[in-house]
């Protein structure tokens, strides 16, 4: 009986958006999906027999690294979950970030919300559910809006309900995973990253800002943005940066990418850099304008137009390639291993049973 | 409320002249003698810190008021809402204006902001009240006018509307002082942007009663276009700069971006000229009117029922004061204050008679006590006594008792004694005998 080796099809590389070469451990959405191995696994291609790579000697290919590719269909088929939450007072031009970011009308105004501007007394929490599409890959968007944060005369424990709201999230995911007969797949509504609007004064963070990211960066992954930054010349800003950069570091807020979860070298070091470039300092827009001859994302003013996407300009380009393009993944796991960990320990410390 | 005073018509008769008289020079000599006594105008800058206040101040008069050595009170922390002043003497042109700008370091920037406008509004009032005790004084040749005469207010360019906390110290302020809104560092908005924000603040303005300042009307029919210009573009967006930039060959004040340089005293990139215009060049004076003849009247006429009514509500007077403060003539001052004196004294008098008879029966009421305490002592004792005596008693009769047997057991010893010798004796005479 001969061995069946069936020689690999020549398929086409999977359009997996840009990467580090190595693909770590392929972490499931779902973290009760069907995925048998824990750990990662990762095979050297064997071109022929014989190979040397980390473990046996395989005599053939066998095909587990199609294991990718299995995932890769499943997880394209149920969709990704990912709940964003936007936190600032208003005026800071949330809605029009949110709706850049994603290229496409996703926040609170579009969604036939009445279009008056009244700041509402208290804080209210606004979640809005959208569905969009790219390449085959289906993504349930939920943005997570603050209304009402940072507006009133009097702004103490403004972040109360915003942090009863994520608790409240992780509770729900608690229930349901306490349950016997539990779902195959738990819908997802804790909030994976909570982007924080800092208003660009040139000066320092004020007072408000400092207790919300101190009281919040140990429950939610945080990501500081420099809102409205076409206000700045590129002086002020990099000095603006530091400063904030600073007063975080001296008030031990640790922001997402935070130090203590670097798994490697390799992690370390890219997160290194983009600590330094953090916070973000981003202009947002959804009208297109005409320079040098091309459709720019912009902002038209009478000396000249902001460009969104040049990188000269603002950092829009490098917040939505951090947020989407490389740490999306990486975010709802340090949200579910790490901080709904936290919650779930604490909860079943205290209570011995749910 | 005492409303802006309309020009009286002359009911005097017109006579015409018949020859240079020359009366003509009287501006002229009004002219001169203000030169020479100087001007003084007090400006107030109100807003969050990272607005660009300094900056505005230091464009608005083209000096380094607050400059790298002497930092604006915006770049120090504040943790409470502070109020301070600065002076500098300018001149330009042989004329010297003491210029005194006032900032609010701190405002709107804690956690917690309510009341964060009375520090300003207790300023503004002192500075008034201090006039008003200069006005009425009995020497009061120099007078110097530390009234705060503008306010300028910073919105921040948020695009949606004015916060709850703008609203509230504008309704606070505009009849204490002329209240000017500015939107800072407007070169955040694109113009379409900055009108629909201007339409929303004016709107809102409008909604809340905010009295800001009004430009007067004049009979002028190019000063009234321009003042209807000015009106249609409040509240006015300004930019500030303290750097001098090259732009096609020209230096401008300007902010220097990668996608272009935002001019300052550009007409069309923000409204900076037509604020210095108006604060400095053509509305000073109006403004140091208003002040004189609205503001500051209705101060002094509050104050003044506050003291006659003696009782009537003074929103200001939060704060106790020492000495008492009227502007009536000095003898009807003195008896205000006697009359206050003896009536002091009456309800001291009172309290101490109160105080006394209280002390006295709390010292009748002790001295009850004790004499009571005495009594349950005495009483205790003598019981005492009683119990001591009757076990005193109880012994002695013990005792007697054992005497008595005693004494018995002795008699009847002697007596046995007494028998046995009798009986000896009768042995030994019966013994003799025979």
């Amino acid at each position: 009986m001969s061995e069946s080796i069936v020689p690999p099809e020549v398929r086409p590389k999977p359009a997996v958006p840009a990467k580090p070469p190595h693909v770590a451990a392929p972490s499931p959405t779902a973290p009760h999906g069907p995925s048998g191995l824990g750990g990662g696994v990762g095979v050297d291609r064997v071109p022929g027999l014989g190979h040397s790579g980390g473990g046996s000697t395989l005599l053939g290919y066998i095909g587990i690294d199609t294991i990718i590719e299995q995932m890769r269909k499943k997880t394209m088929k149920a969709g990704f979950d990912f709940n964003i939450m936007i936190v600032g007072h208003s005026g800071l031009g949330k809605s029009t970030l949110v709706n850049t970011l994603f290229k496409s009308q996703v926040s609170r105004w579009s969604s036939g919300w009445g279009s008056e501007h009244k700041i509402p007394k208290t804080v209210e929490i606004k979640a809005v559910s959208h569905v969009i599409e790219e390449g085959g890959v289906k993504m349930k968007l939920t943005v997570i809006d603050t209304p009402g944060f940072g507006d009133q005369i009097n702004n103490e424990n403004c972040w109360d309900p915003i942090s009863k709201y994520i608790n409240e999230q992780y509770e729900k995911f608690l229930k349901e995973e306490v349950n016997i007969a539990r779902k195959k797949r738990i819908p997802d509504t804790r909030v994976h990253c909570c982007l924080y609007f800092i208003s660009p004064t040139g000066h320092s963070l004020r007072q408000l800002d400092i207790e919300f990211m101190k009281h919040l960066s140990r429950v939610v992954n945080i990501i500081p943005v420099i809102a409205k930054s076409d206000t700045m010349t590129l002086d002020e800003k990099n000095e603006f940066k530091h400063r904030v950069r600073k007063e975080l570091e001296t008030h031990g807020i640790e922001y997402y990418p935070q130090n203590e979860f670097d798994d490697d070298m390799e992690d370390k070091n890219e997160n290194d850099k983009i600590r330094e470039t953090m916070p973000f300092a981003v202009v947002g827009s959804d009208k297109e304008f005409q320079v040098n001859g091309k459709r720019v994302l912009g902002r038209k003013t009478a000396w000249g137009v902001v460009e969104v996407e040049n990188p000269n300009h603002c950092e829009f380009a490098l917040l939505r390639d951090f947020l989407i393009r490389s740490h999306l993944q990486d975010l709802k796991e340090v949200t579910h291993n790490i901080h709904y960990e936290t919650y779930r320990a604490r909860r079943l410390n205290d209570n011995g049973d749910v | 409320m005492i409303e802006r005073p309309e020009s009286t018509v002359a009911s005097i008769a017109q006579r015409n002249l018949e020859g240079y008289v020359g009366f003509a020079n009287l501006p002229n000599q009004v002219y001169r003698k203000s030169v020479k006594r100087g001007f003084e105008f007090t400006l107030m800058v109100v807003g969050e810190s990272g607005l660009g206040k300094s900056t505005l101040i230091n464009s608005l008069f083209l000096t380094d008021l607050y400059s790298k050595d002497y930092p604006g009170p915006s770049l120090r922390i504040k943790k409470t809402v502070q109020v301070e002043q600065s002076k500098v003497l300018v001149k330009e042109g042989g004329v010297q204006l003491t210029l005194t700008i006032v900032d609010t370091p701190g405002f709107g920037d804690a956690v917690d902001n309510s009341n964060c406008w009375q520090p300003v509004i207790n300023f503004i009032d002192s500075k008034c009240e201090d006039f008003l005790n200069a006005e009425s004084r009995v020497n009061r040749r120099l007078m110097p006018d530390n009234r705060v005469h503008c306010c300028l207010y910073f919105i921040a360019p948020s695009g949606h509307g004015l916060k709850p906390l703008d609203i509230e110290f504008m309704k606070r302020l505009h009849d204490k002082v002329n209240v000017i809104p500015l939107i800072a560092k407007a070169d955040t908005l694109t113009p379409e942007e900055c009108q629909l924000f201007k339409k929303q603040i004016m709107k809102e303005i409008q909604e809340h009663k905010i009295r800001i300042y009004e430009f007067p009307d004049t009979e002028d029919d190019e000063d009234s276009k321009l003042i209807r210009k000015i009106k249609e573009r409040m509240p006015l967006a300004v930019v500030g700069s303290n750097v001098v930039i090259e732009v096609n060959g020209k230096k401008v004040r300007g902010r220097q971006y990668p996608w272009g340089v935002a001019e300052v005293e550009n007409g069309e990139h923000c409204d900076f000229t037509v604020l210095r215009n108006m604060l400095i060049r053509t509305h000073m004076q109006d403004l140091k009117d208003v002040t004189n003849n609205v503001h500051y009247e209705n101060y002094r006429s509050k104050k003044l029922a506050a003291v006659t009514c003696n009782g009537g509500v003074d929103t200001n007077l939060n704060h106790q004061r020492k000495y008492h403060t009227s502007d009536m003539s000095p003898l009807a001052q003195m008896e205000e204050e006697r009359r206050e004196h003896v009536m002091k004294m009456k309800k001291m008098e009172t309290e101490m008679e109160q105080v006394f008879e209280m002390k006295v029966k709390e010292k009748k009421q002790k001295l009850k006590d004790s004499e009571a305490e005495l009594e349950r002592r005495h009483e205790q004792m003598k019981k005492n006594l009683e119990v001591q005596y009757k076990e005193l008693e109880e012994k002695r009769r013990h005792h007697e008792e054992e005497k008595s047997n005693w004494e018995a057991q002795q008699r009847i010893l002697e007596q046995q004694k007494l028998d046995a010798s009798k009986t000896m004796e009768k042995n030994k005479k019966k013994g003799k005998i025979f």
